[in-house]
């Protein structure tokens, strides 16, 4: 074998081994790189009981109670599945509102997800706000994002059997 | 049709040649940068519609997801410059990988940083250490430790050879940012124009965002030559092709 052709396997090697470590590490790693359980994670009693964890799911509509003389606010969370109910003290970001994407941090107690901190996730649409009223319109509701436990939408069950 | 590539590559494999085509075509890519980034500057802030969701938030779109995409392109064509250099042991490919890595860097750090400033009021939190960031973040240590390697070798073959199989062993790291956001629940949103089915954007915004990523990869292109121009004069400053230069001047 050439020099030439020596340090080309060598390059081919690398890649190759690097990627199977990677693959195999990311699989063993893989509970660990959730940034959140869903609400049926918890029903199913995945979730850690003792340390605080992340929770991610919808804003319950209809759910959201806001204390009148504090920030405390109570909502449920759901993905279609199971829900529960979060108690959280503090500034909502901005996307915070009824049936919007969040995720929480914190712990249950008595049967309450209390929060110490709370984010918005948003989707990956950008369209103008006459777009989404004119498809509203068209849809009747707003569908649960498979993310969160809904159905997976055609395109997304597509994507899937590819 | 081979052979006219195989003898252009051949011409741009010599630094001499390289020196020259590339201080003809730099004016050019940096004047359609310009032009395609003022282009899309205009219509994304000015007159692209407000999102239904983000109101004007959204518009740092323009600038963070053109960047996000260069830092992984430019890994991978760092990558690609490197090994070309490492295996037929090409001078103009290793220039072009060494000069790849600061513009790659600063790239991936404008992502972050522009990421991190829409982060705090639509998430609410600059940081979190889910998936797609931390992975983003991991390719900026990348691109340093490139640079300090080749930086900490004074033998420029040497440290080309050495940069080169880190060069190499850090593209497995751009799947894993691509594919983060599918494979784990994160906090960032998954892919709205690099799906397989139609991208999930309005075509009014879509169009400066496409104008920013051509923009982008044009001012890519004309610094990388320009870098790489620099690092060949000086690489080579004891041959005669440099010396002639020199003396003309």
């Amino acid at each position: 074998m050439r020099r030439r052709q020596k340090r080309m396997v060598l390059a081919l090697l690398v890649v190759m081994g690097v990627g199977a470590a990677a693959t195999l590490g990311l699989r063993a790693f893989k509970e660990n790189l959730l940034y959140f359980y869903s609400p049926s994670d918890i029903a199913a009693g995945k979730a850690p009981t003792t340390q605080s964890y992340r929770v991610g799911g919808l804003v319950g509509v209809g759910s959201l109670k806001r204390d009148e003389d504090s920030l405390k606010v109570s909502f449920d969370l759901t993905d279609g599945a199971s829900s529960f109910a979060v108690q959280y003290t503090g500034i909502l970001p901005d996307l915070f509102r009824e049936g919007q994407g969040i995720v929480a941090t914190g712990k249950m107690q008595n049967n309450h997800f209390v929060a110490s901190e709370i984010l918005a996730k948003h989707d990956e649409n950008y369209m103008p706000p006459e777009v989404s009223d004119a498809l509203k319109r068209a849809e009747g509701t707003t569908a649960m994002p498979h993310e969160f436990g809904g159905p997976p939408t055609a395109t997304e069950a597509e994507e899937k059997t590819q | 049709m081979f052979k006219t590539i195989k003898n252009w590559f051949h011409l741009m494999g010599s630094p001499r040649s390289f020196d020259r085509i590339a201080g003809k075509i730099i004016p050019w890519l940096i004047a359609i940068f310009t032009l395609l980034t003022l282009t899309g500057l205009y219509l994304g802030l000015v007159v692209a519609p407000t999102d239904y969701q983000q109101g004007e938030s959204y518009r740092i779109i323009y600038i963070h997801v053109p960047t996000a995409w260069m830092s992984m392109l430019i890994y991978v064509l760092m990558a690609i410059a490197a090994t070309v250099g490492l295996i037929w042991r090409i001078k103009v490919a290793d220039a072009i990988a060494s000069a790849s890595a600061p513009i790659g860097a600063a790239f991936t750090f404008i992502a972050l940083v522009t990421g991190s400033l829409w982060g705090k009021p639509m998430w609410g939190t600059w940081w979190v250490w889910d998936a797609r960031l931390t992975s983003e973040l991991i390719l900026l240590f990348l691109y340093f430790g490139y640079m300090a390697l080749q930086a900490a070798i004074d033998e420029p073959r040497t440290a080309a050879r050495a940069s080169a199989l880190l060069a190499i062993v850090g593209v497995v790291n751009i799947p894993i940012i691509h594919y983060s956001v599918e494979w784990w629940n994160t906090l960032h949103q998954g892919a709205t124009v690099t799906k397989i089915d139609k991208p999930s954007i309005d075509i009014s915004m879509l169009v400066p965002l496409l104008l920013m990523t051509f923009g982008f990869k044009f001012y890519y292109a004309g610094a990388v030559l320009a870098r790489a121009r620099g690092l060949l004069l000086e690489r080579e400053q004891n041959t005669n092709w440099v010396k002639e230069i020199i003396a003309n001047d």
